[in-house]
């Protein structure tokens, strides 16, 4: 749904007398189904997410095909991408030993989260489409299986568990540092990895909807007063928007960082990774 | 005037989150602005910890709606 769409319909609904007529945004503006009804319909933004991902394996694939040593702009810029995850992520957090078995996902990760954010600006779609809590809980299974996965098979089940106790603690400190770090690593660990991306753009999207909407409701509805503030109104909303922007690209950052900082973790020997 | 006084809790939450953000990035800046080429080996680590006092903040907003 387009932003007019939506402030046409949220100032449609009628004006009680004192002002009491606006109505703030619900949670309900994240509900857009298209097709079917119920738990199987089809949502804007899985539509959205089919998008973006079949926009990104033809960009990537366009880009890379005819890879030069005098590089396009094209290229220039996808390098540039690439080589941020490379890097700036990968190689600093997992270690220059065994990164490049990785790069692959983390790029992957931070690419699609990336694009998937930004749809909560881009005009057309104006919705982001990790707000919606199956996206985040995707991607975050599959970082819960790789460093389980990673961990379990590098140190085999018992050491596994071994090596979340840090070595060189008293006996009788043991039992509750292993509690901990069994909790850390089997619920906060996903559960915040998840949540962080959710909370952010749904809680993102939320507040730029309400600066429009009441923006809307201001210079429409409003007497003389209310009109002249729609403008500091509707320029917060434009702040919004571009603080928004920061923050999808931080949080797909924060995402891939913290995703390789769990393999990176999974991949440290006994006692490593502190 | 009606509303729910979990709004009023969870912006009162938000606070301490909001704080420590602050502290990580002026410790961050304070530590470049000493050591400029450090710069690369500290921005992980802020922004690690960045994230881990925002996840107190989101986790306020989340347990909001489950109520």
């Amino acid at each position: 749904m387009s932003l007019t769409a939506l402030a046409a319909s949220i100032t449609s609904l009628p004006a009680a007398e004192g002002g009491e007529g606006f109505q703030p945004p619900t949670t309900d503006i994240f509900w857009l189904p298209l097709f079917g009804k119920g738990d199987w319909a089809i949502t804007e933004q899985m539509v959205w997410g089919a998008i973006v991902t079949a926009f990104l394996v033809i960009m990537l694939l366009a880009l890379s095909k005819r890879a030069a040593v005098i590089p396009s702009k094209g290229q220039w810029m996808l390098e540039g991408l690439y080589n941020f995850v490379r890097n700036g992520v990968a190689r600093d957090m997992i270690g220059t030993r065994e990164f490049l078995k990785f790069v692959p996902l983390l790029f992957t990760f931070f690419t699609l989260i990336l694009f998937n954010n930004l749809m909560g600006i881009f005009p057309l779609a104006m919705n982001p489409v990790t707000g919606k809590i199956g996206f985040p809980i995707a991607f975050t299974l599959v970082v819960y299986a790789v460093y389980h996965w990673i961990g379990i098979k590098r140190m085999g089940l018992g050491g596994y568990f071994k090596h979340m106790v840090p070595e060189g603690l008293p006996g009788w400190i043991v039992p509750f540092v292993g509690l901990l770090e069994f909790i850390t690593y089997f619920i906060t660990r996903p559960l915040t990895l998840a949540l962080r991306l959710f909370g952010n753009m749904f809680a993102g999207h939320m507040v730029i909807t309400l600066f429009v909407s009441a923006a809307a409701y201001q210079l429409l509805d409003g007497g003389a007063a209310l009109k002249a503030l729609s403008i500091p109104t509707g320029l917060m909303a434009a702040i919004m928007v571009l603080f928004e922007a920061l923050v999808q690209f931080l949080q797909a950052y924060v995402f891939t960082l913290l995703a390789a900082s769990y393999i990176a973790g999974a991949l440290a020997d006994h006692g490593d990774e502190h | 005037m009606t509303g729910n006084l979990s709004l009023v809790g969870y912006g009162l939450s938000a606070i301490g989150p909001a704080i420590a953000v602050g502290l990580i990035f002026a410790a961050y800046i304070n530590g470049v602005a000493r050591q400029p080429e450090a710069r690369n080996l500290l921005q992980p680590i802020a922004i690690l910890g960045f994230a881990l006092a925002e996840a107190l903040a989101i986790f306020g907003l989340v347990l909001f709606f489950i109520k």
